[in-house]
């Protein structure tokens, strides 16, 4: 197989919020990348910063108050933080694509699918005939498995089920061939096993037109069955990264460690589920050093002093946590070899 | 041997729909079609399926929130369906529910103490000092400290407002609770700290859960038995080992491998179904999966199967169990 290109890069990107309360940072120095065709998944509790990481890279910050207040947002080499909003309506829905969550808010109640369809298209291939644009829209309709696409043109949002509307939603996203696509949480409002045919549906299209996805996701579950990579994200930063096996088979970071472990596992019963104490830090409270160390069972002096920086600890694995920086890890085999 | 200390008998919820100038009624949304099932005391019987099958309007009903269109619920030996609405209130003191949205179930304008306090004034339970001293005592039970007494609920995280609702619900020392989908908008760590605290309580104070929910992990880990329900009718019951271990309904089984598994090696065959749930208004004649089921015989679309035992203790209701069916 041919080497991959990275075709997105996040580079020290900080978005923050400008509230009466001060100015907070909801993304904090976050680092990662995409590669064609790739999927890489993003997870994350609430308020970890996931879904206003990926604003940030679609441009759609709320400002004010939000903003883009560090880094940049490298697409083919570009920095797309610098573009100006004309600039930024090209590369949005033409080269990088989002869906949401809602299916139904996120589609107009008063206008046809057809219609709908037709904007994405038009607004992006001005040189189209409306013949052309048309036989585009059902094709695309049909490659993301709807039936009857003909009619369905001419159907009201309300007319489709949830499933369907997120088919529509999909079929909208890539219909001007993106490289990447950003999703995030598309199955959420779903039931499983409608998930289970859009997240089919996902990597059957992921494959046969090699667009790059980043999945932002809460559901572990998810993850391990669509993900390449995983990106493991709290209170605003990146906390681990690696491919989906070692993240699930060998997690180094103690919040990843904890998050999978309070999964319920429909497999077998475990006799008590093991839970993170504590909660996840308020925005505007982050307290200095490693973000977590207050609900984290390995904490020691260093974890509420210094900001732990992401080790590298092995190829394609990289973990933000003390235990795994070269000075502890020497001294703890000395103690080990001593006691 | 211990003895159900909820039973339900063909409970059924009509909805009508009206329609045209007159509101006249052009039919039924069948929310709940001909269900029924025990809970003994000290288990936890889990309820799950997917939207609209049925399953919160049958715990609502049980509570008499909504009135049943037919069917009995007997509860410790006494018949719920058929008292009157002032028994009813009364009765509630043994059987109370903790709801899914913590932010929507707790009043915004309310103290947590005021908040708690609430169903012991109701329910005419002691007198102020006493009540005091149980707010306090249960809010260290579920994990809270009495000097959040005074706040209100906006104070509070997700997970904090739940214990909340469950300390609200466990004031007047019921029976049984009645759990809809209590963990289904918190985050994994903090879902994992309700369901210990729910399990923790149960053993405590020997209580009985019914336990409703999609996700179908959450439910294996707290139930001992677990019934499946689609489209209004219970499509399978039996304990919670044998239904993951075998399940034997169609429906179930799909179900099952629908759920993604936090494991990136583990294989499995995963059986995808085809379109989407059909409408209760106009469910499907015959048994309601017909129109997914990969193993669809004739006598499917006509005749409704019944809920049946196939093993002990382990009941389902589909026609490739049924034995005269097949010939």
């Amino acid at each position: 197989m041919a080497v991959r290109e990275i075709i997105l890069e996040v580079k020290d990107l900080q978005t923050s919020f400008f509230t009466d309360d001060g100015i907070i940072p909801s993304v904090d120095y976050v680092d990662f990348h995409v590669k064609e065709g790739e999927i890489l998944g993003i997870v994350g509790e609430s308020g970890c910063g996931k879904s206003v990481t990926s604003l940030s890279i679609m441009g759609l910050v709320p400002s004010p108050p939000g903003k883009i207040t560090n880094g940049q947002i490298l697409f083919k080499g570009e920095d797309l933080t610098k573009f100006s909003e004309k600039e930024m309506r090209k590369v949005r829905g033409n080269e990088v694509a989002m869906i949401f969550q809602e299916p139904m808010t996120s589609l107009n109640p008063l206008f046809t699918i057809g219609n709908q369809l037709l904007e994405a298209i038009t607004l992006h291939k001005k040189k189209w005939s409306k013949k052309q644009a048309k036989a585009r829209a059902i094709e695309m309709l049909k490659l993301v498995g709807l039936p009857r696409a003909e009619e369905l043109m001419k159907d009201y949002p309300h007319q489709l089920s949830g499933g369907m509307r997120q088919r529509v939603m999909i079929a909208m996203a890539l219909v001007c061939d993106p490289k990447v696509l950003i999703a995030d949480e598309p199955t959420t409002a779903l039931d499983v096993t409608i998930q289970a045919q859009i997240l089919k549906l996902m990597r059957e299209l992921n494959e046969r037109l090699n667009t790059a996805v980043i999945l932002i996701t809460h559901d572990l579950g998810v993850v391990a069955e669509t993900c390449e990579r995983v990106v493991v994200m709290y209170a605003g930063k990146v906390v681990e990264e690696g491919t989906v096996d070692t993240i699930f088979h060998n997690p180094q970071h103690p919040y990843t460690k904890g998050l999978i472990a309070s999964v319920p596992d429909m497999r077998y019963k475990k006799q008590r589920l093991y839970s993170i104490p504590g909660n996840v830090p308020k925005p505007g409270t982050i307290p200095t050093g490693c973000r977590f160390a207050a609900r984290c069972e390995s904490v020691f002096g260093r974890c509420t002093e210094e900001n732990p920086p992401l080790y590298e600890t092995s190829d394609k694995h990289k973990t933000r946590c003390f235990l795994y920086d070269q000075k502890e890890v020497e001294v703890n085999d000395k103690t080990a070899a001593t006691s | 041997m211990t003895k159900p200390l909820l039973q339900v008998e063909g409970l059924k919820k009509y909805f009508p729909i009206r329609s045209g100038v007159l509101a006249k009624k052009s039919g039924y949304v069948k929310a709940v079609d001909d269900v029924s099932f025990y809970v003994n005391e000290g288990e936890t019987l889990g309820i799950v399926g997917e939207s609209g099958c049925g399953k919160s309007t049958t715990g609502r009903m049980l509570m008499r929130l909504l009135e049943p269109t037919e069917g009995k619920v007997t509860f410790d030996g006494k018949e719920l369906t058929s008292i009157s609405s002032t028994e009813m209130r009364k009765a509630r003191r043994e059987i109370q529910m903790v709801f899914q949205d913590p932010y929507a179930s707790l009043n915004p304008r309310h103290t947590v103490e005021k908040i708690l306090m609430e169903p012991l004034i109701v329910h005419k339970i002691g007198n102020t000092k006493s009540r005091k001293k149980k707010v306090y005592d249960f809010l260290e039970i579920v994990g809270l400290s009495s000097y959040h007494a005074k706040r209100y609920p906006h104070q509070f995280s997700g997970g904090q407002r739940q214990r909340i609702g469950i300390a609200r619900a466990l004031m007047t020392n019921p029976k049984l609770i009645i759990a809809d989908e209590p963990v289904s908008a918190l985050d994994v760590s903090i879902q994992a700290q309700v369901l210990n605290l729910m399990q923790d309580l149960q053993k405590e104070l020997k209580l009985t859960y019914i336990f409703i929910a999609h996700d179908l992990g959450v439910v294996r880990h707290i139930s001992d038995r677990v019934g499946v329900m689609y489209l209004g009718r219970m499509a399978e019951l039996a304990t919670s080992e044998s239904l993951y271990a075998e399940p034997l309904h169609p429906y179930t089984k799909a179900l099952l491998s629908a759920v993604p598994v936090p494991d990136p090696k583990h294989q499995r065959e995963q059986i995808i179904l085809e379109g989407d749930i059909p409408s209760p208004s106009n469910p499907p004649t015959g048994c309601t999966f017909h129109t997914r089921c990969p193993f669809r015989m004739e006598a499917c679309t006509s005749v409704v199967p019944k809920l049946e035992e196939v093993k002990p203790g382990h009941f389902v209701a589909c026609h490739l169990y049924n034995e005269q069916m097949q010939h």
